[in-house]
């Protein structure tokens, strides 16, 4: 198949303008950041840095990105433990009820988010008896984050096969030496971008969230929620969707030099 | 599995052979030869060496936490959650009554209002799900056949960004600009033309933006594994550009760009958020899940509703199995 310039320059456009679409909204967020309109009203009839101070002082706005922060660290450590040893199990070994066991890993990314909301509030409150705190928000994220590690660990272990594990018990490695030395090394990065993507989708999960959160526990999106209709707090809003957004250029840039080392090596 | 091939072999010898001496001393040609010395029989050891002999033993390992995990906290909820909604509210009190009753799923059926939403709500994830694959595939198509090297890393990065900025700031950022003195407004002015405002066009506009990324990238990596050998070879059959498309890239990417609906179906289908931002006064079926779990307090009629996304999903879900896009998400 070969491309005519004429196909190559419309693709190219086509590809340009989704992207310039893609951005303009997120513009907008920008500039309303340092607009004195509290109303969203375009064109802005005045800048100000007012909201950027305003947010940094913020405690709720801290405090929310706190919570977050522990939520998503917590259940990201619980998703890489899990996701590593289904991978190992469902890519490793033939068994009885192997799909079965794959198509429950994938459910709780494929169900929609209040499914799974709904789901665990019933199961707590109702069926454990459990009153809602920030622990079950944990446990709820744990469950869906899963599958990005999952994803990851799984697409690595095609990859590389048995046969350098192999040459390691064959030299008279066990299992655990083989692990740290041999298979550790070759699934870190793929771990890293696994954990990476399940930090970033608990950071921002608002859905099941909402249904699993108690009294009083206030991560990020909770927090950006309840302020976005309040004429005074929505540019604070605009601010930390900025700033999110900035933040996030790290990891993007991390996750990228890695496959990209990877690319190079092989 | 290929392991226990060889590394039990390796691993058994070294357990139940009788001990030899460190040192072998010389081998029989006569050169000297250093031999391995024997690792110390430690717990650690010997742990090693019997799962290497028991793969069983190894996957029960392997599987017990993350099955123990799935099947308590999501299998068991899913299974309460179908239970619930045969159960009802007692409407003095508001505690659950747990005796059975057919009530709610024959309401939920039944019942004008969820019927509308029911079909308003799946033509919306429909309709998401088409805008967002139309425009994924020429961007994924040009990132992995067409860019260079260099721009193609840069457009995943472009890609990717915005789903590191939070869905609420997302579909707060379309409120803006379909507002009435909003960014569209503004520019469509001039030529008599105006922003939808808030709506069902706006609830589409905004969840199509929200779940692009979602199927921009399983499209991207299934095009990028049909390899250039292959539309080379179909050039040098004399394949035109469209013939190759159709015969050999969308075959082969078929399952990822099934995988990218399941996101954008399955996530429009249960959202309520969207609505509520840029929605105005229409309801999806999440609205009406959350108002019973909330403020109407009916767990067993909310479960009854969210019956029918399960049940949209799952049909989705088997229908789509046997084309692999399940290995794609």
């Amino acid at each position: 198949m070969r491309l005519s310039r004429l196909s190559r320059t419309t693709l190219a456009v086509v590809a340009g303008l989704i992207l310039v679409i893609v951005y303009v909204p997120l513009g907008v967020v920008l500039v309303n950041s340092f607009s004195t309109s509290t109303s969203l009203s375009w064109p802005p009839p005045g800048f100000t840095l007012e909201w950027w101070q305003r947010a940094f002082q913020s405690a709720g706005a801290m405090e929310a990105v706190g919570t977050s922060v522990f939520v998503a660290v917590i259940s990201t450590a619980i998703a890489l433990v899990l996701g590593t040893l289904i991978s190992f199990a469902l890519q490793r070994f033939d068994f009885f009820g192997r799909h079965t066991v794959n198509l429950l890993v994938i459910l709780p990314i494929a169900l929609p988010g209040i499914i799974t909301g709904i789901a665990l509030n019933n199961f707590f409150r109702t069926i454990m008896g459990v009153p809602l705190s920030i622990w079950t928000v944990i446990i709820a994220h744990a469950t869906f984050c899963i599958v990005t590690v999952f994803n990851n660990v799984i697409a690595r272990l095609r990859r590389t096969g048995t046969k350098l594990e192999e040459a390691s018990a064959d030299l008279g490695a066990g299992v655990w030496t083989t692990f740290r030395l041999v298979t550790f090394p070759q699934l870190r990065s793929a771990l890293l971008a696994g954990g990476l993507l399940a930090f970033a989708l608990s950071f921002d999960e608002i859905i099941v969230t909402t249904f699993t959160a108690g009294s009083g526990v206030t991560t990020l999106p909770i927090f950006i929620l309840n302020n976005m209709f309040r004429p005074s707090q929505a540019p604070i809003v605009s601010v930390i969707a900025v700033v999110l957004v900035l933040v996030s250029i790290i990891p993007i840039w991390l996750a990228q030099r890695l496959s990209g080392d990877e690319q190079k090596r092989r | 599995m290929t392991m226990n091939a060889t590394a039990p072999a390796s691993a058994r010898g070294e357990a139940s052979g009788p001990p030899e001496p460190a040192q072998a001393g010389s081998a029989p040609g006569g050169a000297p030869r250093r031999g391995i010395p024997r690792p110390k029989a430690t717990p650690a050891r010997r742990a090693s060496v019997f799962l290497s002999a028991h793969p069983r033993v190894r996957l029960g390992f392997l599987l017990a936490a993350p099955l123990f995990w799935l099947g308590l906290v999501y299998v068991v909820a899913l299974a309460a959650l179908l239970v619930t909604a045969f159960w009802s509210v007692n409407s003095f009190t508001g505690e659950i009554t747990t005796e059975w009753t057919f009530d709610n799923v024959i309401t939920v059926l039944t019942g004008s209002l969820y019927q509308t939403v029911t079909f308003r709500t799946i033509g919306v994830a429909l309709l998401v799900t088409i805008i967002d694959v139309a425009l994924a595939l020429p961007i994924a198509f040009y990132m992995a056949k067409v860019a260079s090297p260099r721009a193609r890393r840069i457009l995943v990065i472009a890609v990717l960004m915005p789903l590191w900025a939070s869905y609420l700031v997302k579909a707060y950022a379309w409120r803006s600009v379909l507002s009435q003195d909003g960014i569209l407004e503004w520019v469509l002015a001039p030529f008599g033309l105006h922003t939808p405002g808030y709506g069902l066009p706006a609830t589409v506009i905004t969840l199509s933006y929200l779940w692009l990324p979602y199927v921009i990238l399983p499209i991207f990596a299934g095009l990028e594994r049909v390899p250039d050998s292959l539309l080379e070879a179909s050039a040098d059959l004399g394949g035109k550009t469209w013939p190759t498309i159709r015969h050999v890239v969308f075959p082969m990417a078929l399952p990822a760009i099934i995988a990218g609906t399941i996101f954008s179906f399955s996530l429009s289908l249960g959202d309520y958020i969207t609505v509520n931002i840029v929605g105005g006064a229409n309801q999806m079926l999440g609205n009406l899940v959350y108002t019973n779990v909330g403020a109407a307090n009916n767990l067993p009629l909310a479960s009854a509703i969210a019956l029918i996304p399960i049940a949209i999903i799952f049909g989705y879900l088997a229908l789509v199995r046997r084309t692999g896009a399940l290995d794609n998400l």
